[in-house]
């Protein structure tokens, strides 16, 4: 076939439509998030005592924080799937439930506390939270990463660590009304440190699956 | 370069609303604009231009399986070059060679002379033979023969439905198999 011979044939298919990228990964997402949801109430379930702890602005700080995490990746992660996208810019988005996370912590400085620093952050729940977080995080990142893939990302394995801080935001959303450490300092350990790992897989996988 | 930007945006945006024509015709421009970058990225490597054809397919199949990753009111030509020097890096990391590409290689192409086509592309040829039988026959039909989608509808007894379908998929599983590669 030659180059003519392929540009006539590219025309004839002009009528096909695709879909935006946003389109199809929103998709992708609703599918999975059901069955990250099957994993929570399987596994874990809301907290007996949800009603009483959503007065505890802490508690809701932590919903402030991961849904911030999951919105700021999916703009970028959006953004990236383009094939002239830069990250310069758009980074700065991260900053926000970072930003939540330092103020969080530093509200509770000022507060009196029952119990030391080093308490509130290992908390009583890390382990679960380290293994919940990013298991829930699966179903998410593998939608994630069918969604980018429809788009062009230059930077493939910086698309899919986008794809993993999305999806390990949906599941930590998850996980938050389960676990009754509502600490910042916890927050700031544990789900960084689960956000960090469902990350690097997310830039593992997508080095290699969302080359165009 | 700013008219010939501005053309080709325009040319995009009726395509991306159905004009097929106009399509065709942005295609045809960007051609050898792609085939003197590719040529130009290849001596670099120190690989033989006469290779430049298959990266240049490889371009264009891309920039149509991706056209709806361009958003319609940004400028066309940087989107274009984006795509082009990531084939053109991918193409010359298979051969074996890791090099940087400037995107001022493509920017810079307007002052040269159009390329003529050199030796005939190997890979997409060689690639339509292993695609599943009605894909083939439909591409082979449309591309080789240059037959309408009408008529390769009457000639495989299908129908024209049936052959924009397998024609749409054709062009992907090629472009899966080039990448394959």
């Amino acid at each position: 076939m030659d180059t003519d011979q392929l540009i006539r044939t590219l025309a004839a298919d002009n009528t096909h439509r695709s879909r935006p990228v946003g389109f199809v990964l929103a998709l992708a997402l609703l599918a999975a998030f059901p069955v990250s949801l099957l994993m929570f109430f399987a596994e874990l379930g809301v907290r007996p005592d949800v009603m009483t702890a959503m007065h505890d602005p802490f508690f809701d700080l932590k919903f402030a924080i991961t849904l911030a995490l999951a919105a700021a990746a999916i703009t970028i992660g959006l953004h990236l799937a383009r094939p002239e996208a830069e990250l310069r810019g758009w980074i700065w988005l991260l900053a926000i439930p970072a930003g939540l996370l330092v103020a969080g912590i530093s509200g509770e400085m000022t507060m009196p506390q029952r119990l030391p620093m080093m308490t509130r952050m290992v908390g009583h729940n890390s382990k679960v939270c380290m293994t919940a977080v990013p298991l829930m995080s699966l179903p998410l990142l593998a939608a994630a990463l069918i969604g980018l893939r429809h788009g062009a990302p230059a930077r493939p394995a910086l698309a899919g660590a986008l794809a993993g801080m999305m999806s390990a935001g949906l599941a930590a959303t998850l996980y938050a009304s389960h676990c009754t450490d509502d600490s910042p300092l916890f927050v700031a350990a544990w789900y960084t440190l689960a956000t960090a790992l469902v990350t690097a897989v997310g830039a593992l996988v997508g080095s290699r699956v969302l080359r165009y | 370069m700013r008219e010939r930007d501005d053309e080709w945006t325009g040319l995009m945006r009726s395509a991306i609303s159905g004009n097929s024509a106009a399509y065709h015709r942005l295609l045809k421009a960007i051609t050898p604009v792609l085939r003197a970058a590719a040529r130009r990225g290849l001596a670099r490597a120190g690989q033989p231009v006469d290779q430049s054809e298959d990266i240049v397919q490889d371009i264009l199949l891309a920039v149509h399986l991706k056209r709806h990753t361009w958003d319609a009111n940004a400028p066309f030509a940087p989107w274009l070059f984006a795509i082009a020097r990531n084939k053109l890096i991918d193409a010359l990391r298979r051969r074996g060679k890791r090099i940087f590409v400037n995107i001022d290689d493509f920017a810079e192409t307007l002052a040269d002379q159009p390329v003529a086509e050199t030796a005939s592309p190997a890979e997409v040829a060689t690639q339509l033979n292993t695609l599943p039988a009605r894909q083939r026959d439909v591409l082979q039909s449309i591309a080789v023969e240059s037959a309408s989608i009408r008529d390769t509808a009457a000639k495989l007894a299908i129908s024209e439905g049936a052959v924009r379908v397998a024609l749409h998929r054709g062009l992907v599983s090629l472009t899966a198999k080039l990448r394959e590669q």
